[in-house]
């Protein structure tokens, strides 16, 4: 190869000038056979412990039942070693199952369009956001404090880049957001849009009243829905049929593994109106030169690869994988299981709930309807009833002091279709054991 | 040719009730929870057997090009083999069911993993440290712009509003620049396809805010002036980004930090063997020098016995935290820590290669894409003409006006050939461009059945250009009527009224 080239070594076809060559030696893990990475990797995952524990954490990371079928799909080599297709010919496949996520996106909606996926829930909120400040031309919203606080937190920092000013409405009694101050808020029409979650992180169901929407709209704002539990999609009410102009959420729960965190799949719905200031890849539907159906990246002049500085978003990948393992979830468990699933969901929550709160000292905090979702109140701080919970091998929930500093005495606790009787059994034991303990400790 | 359905019928048209599988233990009437005015009237989706539904998505998946299928000499997306331990072990079920929020304590091997990789590609890029944040390549450009830009608030010049971005560069570039609201400012590569330190010296000032490049350029050339570009930009007060999509062509040989690059990032599905996946899930760290770590997005790894110098140490003894508390953080860029799937897919890929490894996949990569460009430059314009490194570009313009057979003709004869396509008509800078990066996995024989078709298409093509010009005819549907598409957007099935 070299003679073809004409080259006399390797070396001579990376050399690089002195100036820049290696100023110190590298280090890098190790070279290993591959026997000895499988061993390497034991032993990080011995060291990691969190999911031999009983578990009631969500917020915004859910765990249910996988059916095999999904992985063993998605990991055919064909899919999982693709590229993004731009060679639409070649990838007629992945094209069609990526039309089939939108329009499971958008039936689960009730949305007229969905988008290829975005990164994740929070990132697919900022994008939406960014699509009602291009639709209306407007650089500020009003955004409800029972989003999930990584999405606002994610909000706030693509915010400082496009230099958006953001406001919040407080919460509510029933957990729910506090539409008290809206009408004022809303007086100068400074808000592209205003952003309300449900199920919210509170685990509330916040859909607006068909009245705030209507105040809402009547000043030009724009209403983005964020769904963290894509399961709740299976049983409550569309966002779309509640008014929901742009619908943005994450889609882990369909048959996305949590993964310490990633990659899982976000994604954007919305209506007719706003389907080209969407962001990221879109597949259409058409025709070959033969007439027959065909599937190809459409809209791409929205595109970073064409439009440059001038494109909606700066998005490239997306989350094509993940879109896929969602599909065949969704076409797997169909709505039979979904609506099963979601069903589970919510028994599995009610009997969390009237177990929890059966315990002297613990209480529900909010009054509002949940899908899967509790906040508990705790005698003393949820920090130390958290940490002796994970003494019997439990892991409680989310201590919500850590995003809300008058809630420390507060667990938000999850209950899916993969929680079990046992398991709340043994955290209704353990709970019970809490108060003297603490007792015990004063 | 294989058997190929022509059309596969939607997954919403083969659905019936009565199909639905057992999953599931039945579950009560939703009604039984909650008020009806709450919950949705209809969920228009169908039930599938399990057997129809893995039929359907096997045979989409016929109609889909891989790398495990079919070689993908794909510029400037280094579409290397995936090794499948990195699957199989961010599948150990201790990782790959870990929730984002488990405590510190009963995720230290997670942590760890993140660490050894984190303080691993520090070293091996000569960086201070990494983030892993970001979610993608374009992901992590605009997480280091927001670095940038807090660094300069920081030092009381936020006047600087300029990004610098060479016409060779990712159209992702000038795209994150206009999301963190800086104006792009666009370079002009030189006769010899490169940034030339008098036009960067006559683009900058005062309110230069970032220089972004990439080394190699994506004409597969090293910057060799780099370093005369880096001390120009830092002398009028402005950083230096490394776009690592390139970085394939670097390892061991070469490091962004020692270049005078203050801020880069890496595409681990690049570079790093993670699956494409069709397009995501990607992974993008971001990378800085030492005056830019206090502005990482958070969470950052943190250690609790070890020092932050850069390079791999066993983490067996070690104990780790995720720090959410750092004053001057730029904030966080996704919903949760990392896609750290991809950081247990990435570490594992350094484990199989080590240092020795990953500097031979380097030269290897550069030697494939020689042995490519000199064995098709007789048949094919190759603009610059010299050794490339992992990628180059040749040009169809001769052959466009010889034969009207463009870029994209012979991408699309290629594929009727069983080979991907090259990237085509980028960098905009080379006219009818095609671009194309081996990889360092392919074998010289793979290279040269890809070196023969090629050679057999242009031939074709200054015989029998209609021949050309009406592939692909080998694949599940021909040339695709793109204008349809976008007129009449057709983004989803309806049901039926």
């Amino acid at each position: 190869m070299l003679r073809t080239i004409g080259a006399a070594s390797l070396d001579e076809l990376v050399n690089v000038p002195a100036a820049v060559a290696l100023r110190s030696p590298v280090s890098v893990a190790p070279a290993l056979s591959e026997s000895e990475i499988a061993a390497t990797f034991a032993g990080f995952a011995a060291r990691t412990t969190g999911t031999q524990f009983r578990s009631f954490l969500g917020a915004g990371a859910y765990r249910h039942y996988v059916p095999p079928i999904v992985g063993a799909i998605a990991m055919r080599g064909e899919f999982l070693t693709a590229y993004t297709p731009y060679q639409a010919e070649a990838s007629q496949g992945y094209l069609q199952a990526i039309y089939e996520w939108q329009t499971y996106i958008a039936l689960l909606t009730g949305l007229d369009v969905a988008n290829a996926s975005v990164y994740d829930g929070a990132t697919a909120l900022a994008e939406g956001a960014i699509m009602a400040v291009n639709a209306t031309g407007r650089k500020a919203l009003l955004v409800s404090s029972a989003v999930h606080p990584n999405y606002r937190a994610v909000l706030r920092t693509y915010a400082e880049g496009l230099e958006l000013d953001i406001d919040e409405l407080a919460y509510g009694a029933e957990g729910t957001t506090d539409f008290s101050t809206l009408e004022a808020a809303l007086a100068d029409q400074r808000y592209a849009a205003v952003v309300v979650q449900s199920p919210n992180f509170f685990g509330a169901i916040d859909a607006l009243p068909a009245a705030v929407v209507a105040q809402i709209k009547a000043t030009g704002t724009v209403v983005i829905g964020v769904v963290a539990e894509a399961m709740s999609l299976a049983a409550l009410a569309t966002p779309a049929s509640w008014g929901v102009d742009i619908c943005v959420g994450e889609g882990q729960s369909f048959g996305v593994a949590m993964a310490y965190g990633g990659p899982h799949v976000g994604f954007i719905a919305t209506t007719a109106e706003h389907l080209r200031r969407i962001p990221g890849r879109l597949v259409g539907k058409t025709v070959d030169k033969t007439g027959a159906n065909a599937y190809v990246l459409t809209l791409q002049a929205r595109e970073q690869h064409i439009r440059r500085e001038k494109a909606t978003s700066n998005i490239c990948t997306n989350q094509a994988h993940c879109a896929l393992c969602a599909t065949i979830y969704l076409a797997a468990m169909g709505k039979t299981g979904l609506r099963d699933c979601a069903a589970h969901n919510l028994a599995r929550a009610r009997e969390l709930r009237s177990r929890v709160t059966a315990l002297a000292g613990f209480d529900a905090r909010f009054s509002g309807a949940v899908f899967n979702e509790i906040v508990v109140k705790v005698p003393g701080k949820a920090a130390d009833v958290l940490a002796a919970l994970r003494d019997k091998s439990i892991l409680g929930g989310l201590d919500l002091g850590r995003f809300y500093p008058e809630l420390s005495d507060c667990i938000l606790m999850t209950a899916t279709e993969m929680t079990t009787a046992a398991d709340i059994d043994a955290l209704a034991t353990a709970l019970s054991e809490v108060p003297q303990r603490a007792a015990a400790r004063s | 040719m294989p058997l190929l359905a022509p059309e596969t019928p939607l997954i919403f048209d083969i659905g019936q009730d009565g199909r639905a599988n057992c999953y599931l233990p039945a579950g009560p009437a939703l009604d039984t929870f909650l008020p009806k005015a709450l919950l949705r009237h209809e969920l228009p989706l169908p039930d599938n057997s399990e057997l129809d539904v893995n039929r359907h998505f096997t045979l989409l998946s016929h109609k889909t090009f891989g790398i495990d299928t079919n070689f993908y000499p794909l510029g400037s997306c280094t579409m290397k083999y995936n090794p499948r331990i990195n699957d199989a072990m961010a599948n150990l079920p201790a990782l790959r069911d870990l929730h984002p929020f488990t405590p510190d304590e009963q995720a230290q091997g997670a942590l760890a993993i993140m660490w050894e990789l984190e303080r691993s590609l520090a070293s091996l890029f000569g960086m201070a440290a990494f983030s892993l944040n970001p979610a993608a390549g374009a992901h992590a450009e605009l997480t280091a712009l927001l670095i940038a830009k807090a660094y300069f608030e920081k030092q009381g010049q936020s006047t600087r509003t300029t990004v610098i971005v060479p016409d060779t560069a990712h159209g992702t570039n000038p795209a994150s620049a206009a999301m963190v609201g800086y104006k792009v400012v666009s370079l002009k590569s030189d006769e010899r396809g490169r940034v030339s330190v008098g036009e960067i010296k006559k683009a900058i000032g005062l309110d230069t805010a970032v220089c972004m490049m990439t080394n190699p350029n994506t004409l597969g050339l090293f910057e060799d002036h780099i370093k005369e570009i880096a001390d120009a930009v830092h002398a009028v007060g402005g950083l230096m980004y490394y776009d690592g999509a390139n970085a394939n062509a670097l390892m061991g040989n070469a490091r962004p930090g020692d270049m005078g690059f203050d801020l880069m990032h890496l595409n681990l599905h690049k570079t790093f063997s993670i699956p494409h996946g069709g397009g995501g899930a990607g992974a993008g760290p971001v990378g800085v020098a030492k005056h830019l770590v206090p502005f990482l997005p958070t969470p950052v790894v943190r250690c609790n016995e070890a020092a932050d110098a850069p390079g791999w140490q066993t983490t067996e003894r070690l104990t780790f935290r995720l720090e959410f508390d750092r004053p001057d953080a730029i904030g966080t860029m996704r919903s949760f820590w990392s896609n750290f799937a991809h950081m247990v897919r990435a570490l594992a890929y350094t484990y199989a290669n080590g240092f020795d490894g990953l500097t031979m996949v380097s030269k290897l990569a550069v030697l494939n894409a020689n042995y490519i460009r000199a064995s098709i430059k007789d048949v094919i314009d190759t603009p610059y003409d010299e050794p490339c490194r992992h990628e180059f570009v040749a040009s169809a313009q001769g052959l466009k006006r010889e034969t009207g057979v463009r870029a994209l003709d012979i991408g699309k004869a290629l594929l009727d050939r069983g080979y991907h396509a090259p990237t085509v008509y980028f960098p905009l800078l080379v006219a009818e461009c095609l671009m194309i990066e081996p990889t360092e996995t392919e074998s010289k024989e793979t290279l040269d059945g890809f070196i023969a078709a090629f050679r057999d298409i242009i031939a074709t093509a200054k015989t029998d250009a209609a021949h050309i010009l009406d592939a692909p005819v080998n694949m599940a549907v021909q040339r695709i009527d793109e204008t349809r598409a976008a007129r009449q957007p057709d983004l989803r099935w309806r049901p039926p009224a």
